[in-house]
């Protein structure tokens, strides 16, 4: 299993100070987290894609690029690549150049963007967002999987005898996961393919997250890519944690009532009780991340939301800090504990070589 | 079969719980005395309304209201009393239906009344109610019921009947509907439908 943190970027004011972090600033508090992430023992960095403020990231390749050139082992992910208004040729060549920089440390997530005023911007209309989704994600993967392609769609320019360059790092697609809150058609689309389904897990009930996610594993094993258990599900869920609970509660509450999603709502103890959030005691965050495994089955990664709401860097850092050293190692062991032998392990690009190898050996090619 | 009045009153007592009380009092009689069994809940909007509120903003209904919407949902007839704030219906009773799916209520037998200080409002049931409920698809029926202060007081005048008379036409015609109409198939355990329930996020 694959743990790691996923960030929105979002320039938020720190309530409790009033001060605003400048772009400047926040891009470079979000490579700060992800070498952190990679300090601590975290598997996975995944950034957010947004063109609109108070957002940053809307550059997710460059960024990650450059993390890639600082780090080892870390996997650069998206939360979420919008497959909508970004041209699906030009994901297919900046994720295959990112996975060649990176040694195939890199995956990606795919997700439709929920923001209307953007699709404008570029050339699309969010009205057609699911049939985009289904479009753009088709000629993707031809174009990942086929040295030429000819193609011919409704959005986008027919492309004759087209290579996208580079071809993938040894032949082999990042792998996609799609991210979706609520759109069954993403769920059934993720399990069309036997790609992974991502569920933000935040925001609400984790009635909802149990019922998209068991949607997708039914979906998964109705195409025939295998059992509903061997569907690759992965997870959000946010966090703040203190050695002691008082004081997490205490220190996190003006950041909750502020939050840009969530603020001047329900209060911080209606809301960590009826949706996944945690505020309290690394015990405690163990304790409801493993209840996850309950509500959607044993799973293969879990990211979390670490930085967002105005928190400043300081904090953040140390979040991570507890995460990698009093949480995760303990997840690691107890979620491995009982774990069926035929659920399947995250995925890395190690794994996908070795698998389109045996592939290959058992049609009697070699491969070069 | 269930009935199920929805009052937005704010006061306690309020003159919008009364009516709502006596419209389903009414509805019940007509129905009792056609052989039904009816059973009776009032959802009071005030108790909802830090709730509604909230989900509002999350985009998920708390415990106490998704019992209320379930229970709107499936009733066999509606009963909906608003007070008339500036025109119109309050903004609480409004906020409510907002987070109804807007199927859930199609073909659904609904009785609507207001309450007001001044029979001068009467017309909000047809202006602002009606529009409402016939957006949502339900089947609202012809006699809409306007209490206004004085109306509790007095009998009727040489062009309408008084509030009890209109109360017993109005709930005859909710209880004729109710008993037409065949129970309700029970829905699936479908996402697509839990989908419609959960409003847009502004923040993917």
């Amino acid at each position: 299993m694959q743990f790691g943190i996923f960030t929105v970027g979002d320039v938020t004011t720190d309530p409790t100070t009033g001060r605003t972090p400048s772009e400047h600033e926040r891009i470079n508090a979000m490579v700060t987290i992800a070498l952190k992430a990679e300090e601590v023992g975290l598997d996975v960095f995944a950034t957010g894609e947004h063109h609109n403020p108070p957002f940053v990231p809307s550059s997710p390749t460059t960024m990650l690029g450059y993390i890639a050139a600082r780090t080892k082992r870390l996997i650069l992910s998206t939360a979420t690549t919008l497959i909508t208004t970004n041209d699906p040729v030009k994901i297919a060549e900046d994720y295959a150049m990112l996975q060649h920089l990176a040694d195939g440390r890199v995956d990606l997530m795919l997700g439709r963007g929920n923001t209307g005023p953007v699709y404008p911007w570029f050339g699309q209309d969010i009205r057609q967002g699911l049939d985009l989704a289904k479009e753009n994600y088709g000629l993707l993967r031809r174009l990942w999987r086929e040295d030429v392609v000819n193609w011919e769609g409704k959005f986008r320019t027919s492309l004759q005898g087209f290579t996208s360059t580079p071809r993938p790092l040894h032949g082999v697609p990042p792998f996609v996961w799609h991210g979706s809150i609520r759109s069954p058609e993403i769920a059934d689309q993720a399990a069309f393919y036997g790609d992974g389904f991502f569920h933000n897990n935040i925001f609400w009930p984790a009635e909802h997250t149990r019922r998209m996610v068991q949607l997708y594993r039914r979906r998964y094993a109705h195409y025939g890519h295998g059992r509903p258990e061997e569907a690759v599900v992965g997870l959000g869920g946010q966090v703040f944690m203190r050695k002691n609970s008082q004081d997490a509660v205490r220190e996190f509450r003006p950041y909750f009532d502020n939050a840009p999603v969530y603020g001047h709502g329900p209060s911080l103890e209606d809301f960590t009780e009826q949706t996944p959030l945690t505020v309290g005691s690394p015990q405690q965050v163990i304790e409801r991340t493993l209840s996850f495994r309950e509500t959607v089955g044993d799973y293969q990664r879990q990211l979390f939301l670490m930085d967002h709401a105005g928190l400043p860097l300081k904090t953040v850092l140390e979040q991570i800090d507890m995460l990698g050293e009093d949480v995760v190692p303990v997840l690691r062991e107890e979620f491995a504990n009982g774990r069926p032998a035929d659920v399947p392990d995250a995925p890395t690009h190690a794994a996908l070589v070795a698998a389109a190898e045996s592939a290959d050996s058992a049609k009697g090619v070699t491969t070069a | 079969m269930k009935l199920v009045a929805v009052s937005a009153g704010l006061s306690t007592p309020s003159s919008t719980r009364l009516l709502a009380d006596r419209l389903a009092s009414s509805v019940h009689g007509a129905l009792v005395a056609h052989g039904h069994e009816v059973e009776i809940h009032v959802i009071e909007l005030r108790e909802l309304a830090v709730a509604i509120a909230n989900n509002l903003v999350t985009g998920f209904p708390p415990p106490q209201l998704a019992a209320a919407i379930d229970t709107v949902t499936a009733s066999s007839g509606l009963i909906t009393v608003t007070p008339v704030f500036t025109a119109s219906y309050s903004g609480l009773f409004k906020s409510f239906f907002d987070l109804i799916d807007p199927e859930a209520l199609s073909g659904k037998p609904v009785l609507i009344a207001a309450t007001g200080g001044t029979a001068r409002h009467s017309l909000v049931l047809e202006h602002a109610l009606r529009p409402l409920f016939a957006y949502l698809r339900a089947t609202v029926v012809p006699t809409a019921v306007y209490a206004a202060s004085e109306d509790w007081g007095s009998g009727g005048d040489a062009y309408t009947e008084g509030l009890p008379g209109r109360m017993e036409r109005a709930g005859a015609e909710l209880a004729a509907l109710m008993a037409a109409r065949p129970a309700d198939a029970v829905p699936e355990d479908d996402v697509t439908a839990l989908e419609r329930q959960l409003s847009d996020l502004r923040f993917d």
